[in-house]
């Protein structure tokens, strides 16, 4: 999984078009957004993603065909549900809230984006850290610990989240660039690990794979304390992981740069590279591990990487979570700073960073990434789905598009109560159904348009009844 | 220059694929195997940087 990417859209850091629509002699082609799409989407966390499914005891079945339909379903979101909007309104996905919901609504929502990135930044720490850590034989945190198991690893979690937070705040063009020249390699790395960990299996031929891989790797059996995962589990997973991106329409920023909707198939660059092949290979180093030592289930990218891969392993560990980490502090900088323009970026960047380390240093949230991750795209979700119905259904429901802008009002509620009230209805469904956090946005997402549709009728109509009293 | 750097690059890229693709064929020791890694690891980021452009973020 990954953050979506500025790389594309090929325009300085609060620069041109972020208050207009992007003229089409700006727009890109086919390449810019395979490109990208490739590398963002394997990253540090890929590391972990692909170990947590063998630990959550899914089938091979489950992953290989879950894993097969999750993405493609991923893919049509981009494609059918966020680009054609992008290439519409070629706005990004600030500007276009702040004329859906108000200037205060979008603060509100660039805080808990902002928030929501510094963790996910940590995670990313966390996975660089297991691999800085293997010279000096740090004790590696366990799959069910919550909290640092050692001085070491805070130390190691420390050394990396200052090193990404100081280069986030002062050179991020650096990272980017190194970022770009590491994207191939690290995929092919990724690659080259799942082909030498095979034989380590016992796997000498192709016809070998399914069976060896049901028997050794997704064997349907949890690792203790975890919870048992299916083929829906992965399927929703896959879906879902990039919400915020697709469902959620962040990446309007990024296709508003397309030529054409049918630009965001792109995405499937990313999604059978990184959160197919790369999860895949990531779920063999760890199997690997396993059936060495049955009890060493600790989920440290550094050392599963060091044994099949070895220097280079540790590069790309360090690497993979160093690049992505960077520009995720960086823009949860932008987040915050977006709320109070007058804070210096620097110091708002290390604190987002400070705020990230200390997270990493808690291997929860990095043991528990799943579960993160699909709160991540949860909590933002219904911000997309306000967005779609906006865009298609304003005018079919008497309504006004861009309710905001046109009405001047900075906090449009029945925006803010559909966010509000969606979330708590989806704590409900989680609560009182049983229904887990990875199937919730579905749901969720139906009944935010809805909501969002009955609010803005009653809250649009209320406002223009006050406005022709007053 | 650039262009020989830049098939240079590409060799790099090619043997970490085939490194460990002759692990898979038992043709290679997993040691071996990973010295040939890093080597490529090592050319592709020395050659690269000459070749490919830096973007404007």
């Amino acid at each position: 999984m990954a953050e979506d990417a500025e790389t594309v859209q090929n325009e300085p850091a609060g620069g041109e078009f972020e208050r207009e629509p992007v003229p089409e002699n700006q727009t890109k082609g086919w390449r810019s957004f395979i490109g990208m799409y490739a590398g963002e989407h394997a990253a540090g966390t890929e590391f972990m993603i692909g170990p947590l499914f063998v630990a959550h005891g899914v089938s091979a079945f489950d992953v290989l065909v879950g894993l097969l339909v999750g993405n493609l379903l991923a893919v049509l979101s981009w494609t059918f549900l966020c680009a054609p909007i992008a290439v519409k309104k070629r706005l990004t996905l600030y500007f276009q809230l702040e004329k859906i919901c108000g200037v205060r609504l979008v603060e509100l929502y660039n805080l808990a984006n902002g928030v929501l990135f510094c963790f996910l930044a940590g995670a990313m720490i966390a996975v660089s850290a297991t691999a800085v850590g293997i010279p000096f034989n740090m004790p590696m945190p366990g799959l069910n610990d919550m909290y640092p198991n050692s001085v070491g690893w805070i130390l190691a979690v420390f050394a990396v989240g200052a090193v990404i937070s100081i280069v986030a705040a002062y050179g991020y063009d650096t990272v980017a660039h190194i970022a770009n020249i590491a994207a191939p390699w690290m995929v092919l790395v990724f690659l080259a690990c799942g082909v030498a960990a095979l034989p380590e299996l016992g796997i000498h031929s192709l016809g070998d794979f399914y069976a060896i891989a049901q028997e050794k790797v997704w064997t349907g059996v949890p690792v203790e304390g975890q919870s048992q995962f299916t083929f829906l589990h992965v399927m929703f997973f896959a879906w879902f992981c990039n919400l915020a991106m697709h469902i959620g329409m962040s990446d309007l920023s990024i296709f508003r740069f397309a030529k054409k909707a049918r630009m965001g198939l792109a995405s499937a660059a990313g999604m059978y590279l990184g959160h197919y092949m790369a999860w895949i290979a990531a779920g063999l180093l760890y199997a690997i591990q396993l059936n060495a030592d049955p009890t060493d289930t600790a989920v440290a990218p550094g050392p599963m990487a060091w044994k099949i891969a070895g220097a280079t392993g540790i590069i790309c560990v360090i690497i993979a979570g160093w690049t992505t980490a960077n520009p995720t502090i960086y823009r949860a900088g932008l987040a915050f700073q977006g709320i109070r323009p007058k804070w210096s970026r620097f110091k708002v960047t290390m604190a987002a960073g400070l705020v990230a380390t200390l997270g990493a240093c808690f291997p929860a949230l990095v043991m528990k990434l799943l579960d993160f991750v699909a709160l991540y795209g949860l909590i933002l979700m219904p911000m997309g789905a306000i967005i779609f119905m906006d865009h298609y259904f304003s005018a079919k429901f008497g309504l006004q598009e861009y309710y905001a802008e046109k009405s001047r009002i900075v906090f449009n509620w029945a925006a803010g109560l559909t966010w509000f009230v969606t979330l708590a209805l989806c704590v409900a469904l989680n609560k009182i159904a049983n229904i887990e956090i990875f199937f919730l946005a579905l749901p969720g997402w139906f009944i935010a348009a809805f909501l969002y549709i009955a609010l803005s009728k009653v809250y649009q109509k209320s406002i223009t009844v006050q406005g022709a009293v007053s | 220059m650039k262009q020989a750097l830049m098939i240079i690059s590409i060799l790099a890229l090619v043997v970490l694929l085939v490194a460990p693709t002759a692990v898979f064929l038992q043709k290679m020791e997993l040691s071996t195997c990973k010295h040939w890694m890093f080597a490529a690891t090592v050319i592709w980021f020395v050659t690269a940087p000459f070749w490919m452009k830096r973007k404007a973020q």
